[in-house]
């Protein structure tokens, strides 16, 4: 989305920023139809996300019940001390954050070597686009229970490969040994979104201009020179635009490790966590604070990323 | 027009990315006249609460529908609490587990004024009793259970070995039958599969293990703390002791099915499971069949004692169904003995009903219903009554507590003594 704006850029707003004086009726007239084609989507959107992420803010400053919302008294601050005190939701933040640090790295970089593949002109090439899909077409719920059954232990197909292929020597408990649930989740994490990030990479490099690489052809350049001086900064946009949309979703992951390995400690992430105190133990006030934290987190890591984005999108220009 | 359209693409796709990540529920719209009931969905229940809504469907002329819900339990209980906390209609009779009355006691009808005494007092009283929170009636038992050793009668003659009646005795079994028949070629086999995945049925396990030991039952009747003493650190420590030596590291994983899986298939020489897999493992496609056994689970030791944790389903009746009436008529007739005797001769779940123990076709078909009749009347109960609205936060900790040990990650002493203060803190100092 960061990759349009500034081509759009309306005229008159240079124009109305030279002369001070009131707006022409033209631009009042224009202003207002923004107004009303805006209108109906912030009505929703104050709907659907505003009412709901208010009321969560509320509820994480009293004491709510899920039995009995309604008759909630005021606790100030008090659910956000308890949480800052509660080693298990300090695990929950590291299992979080390592869970998005490692699957967003991991996928960008497979993302961008299959992006740079179907790129080229392979034949059958709109097929293997197609397929390359599938994975994330599969609701996630659906494809974390197959993995499920592929990791299991005794009867999983994972193991049963790895066994052929000599890669171990006895068959591994994926889910369920406290030293590889977590690399599990991030595996089927990976395998599921690499799909995405391809999709992003390969919108941009279609749009690269083909007389840059004529160019870098008839100088001679060599092909790694190419890539990281001229394809890489030209899809840096599209890039970055793809790794905010994977690091927010990530950050917020609840149905893989949810459906892997359940309310686990091992895996459990911050939306695991607060589900738990929401739902199996009725405490909405303090599920409402962790929600609450949650949201803060992603929303202060989207600031700091379109901030940090857009000053280099311009001077990139 | 190129640039558009790949634009346009990438929009798409953006916008995509975030609706299909948002949470689906299924709502089921429940027409005026017609009665819709949660069926259960581990093993055979599902087509056995499915054919019994519809025999009663087809006696009263009422319309039924069928919902099926989570295998896990405490999904179940989830999508329960939220489905009545909005004061929802939408399911009409709901089947609870016996932890639960006190956490949704509000939310249903009280059936001891919607039902004749004499049909309630056909049950066992303890379990009527358990239904009952603050005088009202809440649920009717369907099936009660306890936890249960099967082991693999032929695997234990072969070894020249006899049904455990110690968990130390079994442990040692476990080993001998795992390694022989390993030797024998079957690298796949275990000595023992149990529920050891971070969830209720690790509760009840552990459950278990400390109360054979005579460890107690986490919190005693008085609402004190008493899970750290040395027989609870011995019964857990001893189930430390199996993982990766005579359980799979997968155990960790395990729900009932999934042990179920590991044992029908026969890699595993003893499980620990409810009622509901022996009917399943003597089915006709069953590897197992004809070779398994049953017991009481094992003593904690010559002076410990045989236990199992209680468990079991009721039916209770939503308080804002639409169709109380005919609601509370198909909780009665799930609940009849013609039903329970169907259930316990077709998947072998026990009955709530004494008489019933007595029952010929039942005793010839499921004989160690009969047998194991003072097993279900004296197991252990979760302390779920007096930690009233808390349960699920002391079963967690528990379960979280027992998983941390099993996994390797903390020692028994101090991982029962964290547990202590924690739920000593839950519980304000034992008032609850």
């Amino acid at each position: 989305m960061a990759v349009a704006p500034s081509s759009l850029h309306p005229p008159e707003v240079i124009g109305h920023k030279a002369v001070a004086v009131a707006p022409s009726l033209l631009t009042r007239q224009r202003r207002r139809a923004a107004l009303y084609f805006i209108l109906p989507m912030m009505t929703v959107l104050t709907a659907v996300a505003g009412w709901p992420l208010a009321r969560t803010i509320y509820f994480s400053f009293t004491n709510a019940n899920l039995d009995n919302l309604g008759s909630q008294e005021w606790v100030g601050f008090a659910n956000f001390v308890s949480l800052a005190q509660d080693p298990e939701w300090w695990r929950a933040v590291t299992n979080t954050v390592k869970f998005a640090a490692v699957s967003v790295s991991l996928e960008t970089v497979l993302g961008l070597v299959v992006a740079l593949t179907l790129n080229a002109n392979l034949k059958g090439r709109g097929i293997v686009r197609t397929a390359v899909l599938i994975p994330w077409a599969v609701p996630t719920v659906v494809s974390a229970q197959m993995w499920n059954w592929m990791y299991n232990d005794l009867y999983g197909v994972v193991n049963a490969v790895f066994l052929k292929l000599g890669l171990i020597d006895h068959p591994y408990a994926w889910t369920a040994s406290p030293s590889l649930a977590l690399a599990a989740v991030i595996a089927v994490d990976v395998w599921k979104t690499t799909p995405f990030m391809t999709l992003l990479i390969l919108a941009a490099l279609q749009l690269l201009p083909q007389e840059i690489y004529e160019a870098a052809k008839l100088d001679g350049i060599p092909s790694p020179k190419v890539f990281y001086k001229v394809t890489l900064p030209l899809i840096r946009p599209a890039l970055m635009v793809a790794i905010i949309f994977r690091s927010l979703d990530a950050l917020r992951i609840f149905d893989l490790p949810y459906v892997l390995t359940g309310n686990s400690r091992q895996t459990a992430s911050m939306a695991v966590y607060a589900r738990q105190q929401l739902i199996d133990f009725q405490d909405v006030g303090y599920g409402s604070a962790a929600s609450t934290f949650l949201f803060a987190v992603i929303a202060v890591f989207t600031i700091i990323y379109i901030t940090a984005g857009r000053v280099k999108f311009d001077t990139g220009r | 027009m190129a640039v558009g359209s790949r634009l346009a693409v990438l929009f798409s796709a953006a916008l995509a990315f975030v609706g299909v990540s948002s949470v689906l529920t299924a709502r089921p719209a429940a027409a005026q006249g017609t009665v819709s009931v949660a069926c259960g969905s581990v093993g055979a229940e599902f087509d056995l609460c499915k054919t019994g809504a519809e025999a009663w469907s087809k006696k009263t002329g009422n319309q039924v529908k069928v919902v099926s819900v989570p295998k896990d339990s405490n999904e179940q209980l989830a999508l329960f609490q939220q489905l009545l906390s909005q004061k929802s209609g939408e399911i009409d009779v709901i089947r609870i587990d016996v932890v639960w009355p006190g956490l949704l006691a509000q939310h249903l009808v009280d059936l001891s004024k919607e039902v004749p005494k004499d049909v309630i007092a056909q049950h066992f009283p303890a379990i009527i009793e358990a239904n009952t929170v603050g005088g009202k009636l809440v649920a009717l038992p369907a099936f009660t259970d306890a936890g249960l050793l099967y082991y693999r009668k032929d695997l234990l003659e072969k070894y020249g070995r006899k049904p455990p009646t110690t968990w130390q005795d079994l442990t040692e079994s476990a080993k001998i039958v795992q390694d022989g028949e390993r030797k024998a070629g079957n690298d796949k086999m275990w000595g023992i599969v149990f529920q050891g995945r971070a969830y209720e049925g690790l509760t009840c396990n552990g459950l278990e293990w400390v109360d054979s030991f005579g460890g107690g039952t986490i919190v005693d009747g008085k609402g004190k703390v008493t899970i750290n003493n040395p027989k609870a650190v011995a019964a857990i420590k001893l189930a430390g002791s199996w993982i990766k030596s005579i359980a799979p590291e997968g155990v960790l994983n395990y729900a009932e099915e999934e042990a179920r899986g590991a044992f029908q298939s026969g890699n595993a020489v003893f499980m620990r499971n409810w009622p509901y897999a022996w009917a399943l493992s003597q089915a006709p496609d069953s590897p197992t069949k004809g070779k398994v056994g049953v017991s009481a689970l094992p003593k904690g030791g010559p002076d410990g004692k045989n236990t199992g944790t209680l468990g079991g389903w009721n039916w209770a009746v939503n308080k804002y169904s639409k169709n109380t009436k005919a609601a509370v008529d198909l909780a009665k007739y799930l609940t009849s003995p013609e039903e329970q005797k169907r259930a316990a001769i077709e998947v072998s779940f026990n009955p709530t009903i004494p008489a019933l123990y007595k029952d010929k076709d039942i005793l010839a078909k499921n004989p160690f219903i009969g047998d194991l009749l003072s097993t279900f009347t004296n197991a252990v109960a979760r302390p779920s009554r007096v930690t009233g609205s808390k349960y699920n936060q002391v079963s967690s900790e528990f379960w979280n507590a027992v998983h941390e040990v099993l996994s390797g990650k903390s020692q028994a002493e101090e991982s029962v003594a964290k547990l202590e203060k924690t739920l000593t803190r839950l519980s304000r100092n034992g008032k609850w």
